[in-house]
């Protein structure tokens, strides 16, 4: 849209910003405070921070959720591009219609509704709940996620390029890994970023997933959160919030600058 | 993709993981939703043993009953909590339509080098922990907090609001957590209006409110209807929300079945509770995928 951009706009994307933001810098502000009330300042300080380095609950669930995370996301990732490419290439097959119901569906799905059929499938096949049963959860919610991502970048990709590879001699694989995989890599890096924070994040499935010996960090801060409100929580939510960003920021970054890398070094290509 | 060994495997891997891990636990729901209560522990009595044979398969079949089910039309909390659920939902939903629109607007209309970082900055708090921004909401609503704190000090109010632990709190809630849902899927159909579309209009002498209405509207329709879905369907499964922000007022149909499930035991009634909310969710949900399928890739 080429138009004008007026005061209306400015004050609406001020609000809406306003709006999206302000509960996270006054709960990292008052992550700050010396009292232990949210609303009242006792002062600047930095105690509850050593409080959650000292809290070893927290450390050992931290620890629980960041592998989680890594497997979920780096797996999620190879079947959500696996998926995305059937769902985009494949053209028609049998049960595609199912397939591609079982991809999206996951994406609305009320997750007491996974988390609960999930956990009656491990108890119905008698598999041990704890870290796997996370992971196989968490893997499943992902992939459908990736897949999204992936698939909305696959779908603008010219398939002459592959087609031209395989007519110049690859196997399918090796015109997948040489053609097609670094022109979606942006994308792939994202869905893996996505699936990453989705399963840092996920508090519902993981309570009906996990067994005895396996807190996830939200578990963890939801179960503080519902004895009442502790700084230390927020002093917690803090470092989460600023590693994310910065993670996410650099990521964004990265990825803008091999973009712009690609294109001048097509058209380098182009030109000669 | 040539038919192959390849192709097959391909459809196969993800395919067989769904099948498994996605859509073989709803049968099982199905089936602990038609069992027995309590009379063992693990707290059902399964009433399909596939070991046991087929004839013993058909006996099962016949002892099926809906005990459970009839049990959640006797007790009117779980009637009030669906309809609730759904309240709760639909009105989420046109709030954070009618607050979405306007910013997805603004950054459709923004000078093009500032949307990458309009978006990111959209993006930015849904990466951040839901549970945390959520969580982040208490310190503002509760009745000593920090909004009652501006007001009183600006002299609108005397006495402190109650918004904590009320259904106000659960919309806000919603509102807040589901709205970058909203924004991206508008923000991507507005981007995508033909200015000059807008400019034609106008000049066969549209107001710029009536070229507004006539065409931009129209034309966002996916992403209106994209970002609704993707707002009340998962709003009306929530969990979250409405244990920490409400009250003992807000019923909800996800802490309905949270707490049959977790302080209750009741595994056979959590069971159909999660089938009766997958039913009144399958059409929204099969719309939603009709949607997808047909504007592929514009999420």
């Amino acid at each position: 849209m080429v138009r004008n951009f007026t005061w209306f706009n400015a004050t609406s994307l001020t609000f809406g910003f306003l709006f999206l933001y302000l509960p996270i810098v006054l709960l990292m502000i008052f992550s700050f405070n010396e009292s232990k009330l949210v609303t009242v300042w006792g002062g600047f300080s930095t105690k509850w921070y050593a409080e959650v380095f000292a809290n070893k609950g927290i450390i050992d669930a931290a620890w629980v959720t960041v592998r989680v995370a890594f497997f979920s996301a780096t797996i999620a990732t190879v079947l959500g591009t696996i998926a995305a490419l059937v769902l985009v290439r494949a053209g028609r097959f049998y049960g595609r219609t199912l397939f591609s119901g079982m991809v999206y569906a996951p994406l609305v799905m009320p997750e007491v509704i996974t988390g609960l059929s999930l956990l009656l499938l491990f108890v119905s096949i008698n598999f041990d709940r704890g870290f796997w049963t996370i992971l196989l959860a968490h893997i499943t919610f992902s992939m459908c996620f990736a897949s999204v991502v992936v698939s909305s970048r696959l779908v603008t990709f010219d398939k002459s390029l592959e087609e031209a590879a395989l007519d110049l001699g690859c196997t399918p694989l090796s015109a997948f890994i040489q053609v097609t995989l670094p022109v979606i890599a942006p994308a792939v890096v994202s869905a893996w970023l996505l699936s990453f924070t989705l399963s840092l994040d996920d508090l519902v499935i993981a309570s009906f997933t996990s067994g005895p010996g396996s807190t996830t960090l939200p578990m963890k801060i939801y179960s503080q959160v519902r004895l009442g409100v502790t700084p230390e929580i927020n002093a917690l939510s803090t470092i989460l919030v600023v590693i994310v960003s910065v993670g996410v920021i650099t990521a964004s970054l990265a990825s803008k600058r091999a973009e712009a890398r690609r294109i001048k070094e097509e058209q380098a290509a182009f030109a000669q | 993709m040539k038919p192959s060994l390849g192709r097959f495997l391909l459809i196969a891997i993800p395919f067989v993981w769904l099948l498994a891990l996605f859509l073989a636990p709803f049968f099982i729901v199905l089936k602990i939703s038609l069992s027995d209560v309590a009379v063992a522990r693990p707290p059902y009595t399964p009433t399909f043993d596939l070991s046991a044979g087929w004839d013993a398969f058909m006996g099962a079949l016949s002892e099926l009953d809906l005990e459970n089910y009839t049990w959640l039309t006797e007790d009117d909390l779980y009637w009030r909590s669906y309809l609730s659920s759904l309240q709760i939902a639909v009105f989420s939903t046109i709030l954070t339509l009618l607050i979405g629109y306007p910013i997805a607007y603004g950054m459709a209309k923004a000078p093009s080098e500032w949307r990458p970082t309009l978006l990111m900055l959209i993006i930015l708090p849904f990466w951040t922990s839901f549970l945390i921004r959520v969580y982040a909401w208490i310190g503002i609503l509760k009745k000593e907090g920090l909004l009652n704190l501006v007001l009183m000090w600006a002299g609108l109010i005397d006495e402190p609001l109650i918004i904590l632990n009320t259904n106000v709190a659960v919309y806000i809630g919603i509102v807040y957590s589901y709205l970058p849902f909203m924004i991206l899927p508008l923000y991507a159909a507005l981007e995508r209006i033909d200015g000059s579309l807008l400019e034609a209009a106008e000049d066969l002498g549209c107001s710029r409110m009536s070229a507004f209405w006539k065409v931009t509207i129209p034309l966002s329709m996916p992403g209106i209807i994209a970002g609704c879905f993707l707002v009340f369907i998962p709003a009306m499964g929530e969990f979250v929300i409405p244990d920490i922000l409400g009250g003992s007022e807000t019923l909800m149909i996800g802490k309905t079945l949270w707490v049959e499930f977790f302080s209750n035991r009741d595994w056979p009634v959590s069971g159909a509770v999660a089938v009766l909310l997958l039913l009144l969710l399958v059409v929204p949900i099969v719309l939603f995928q009709k949607h997808q399928e047909k504007n592929q890739g514009t999420l």
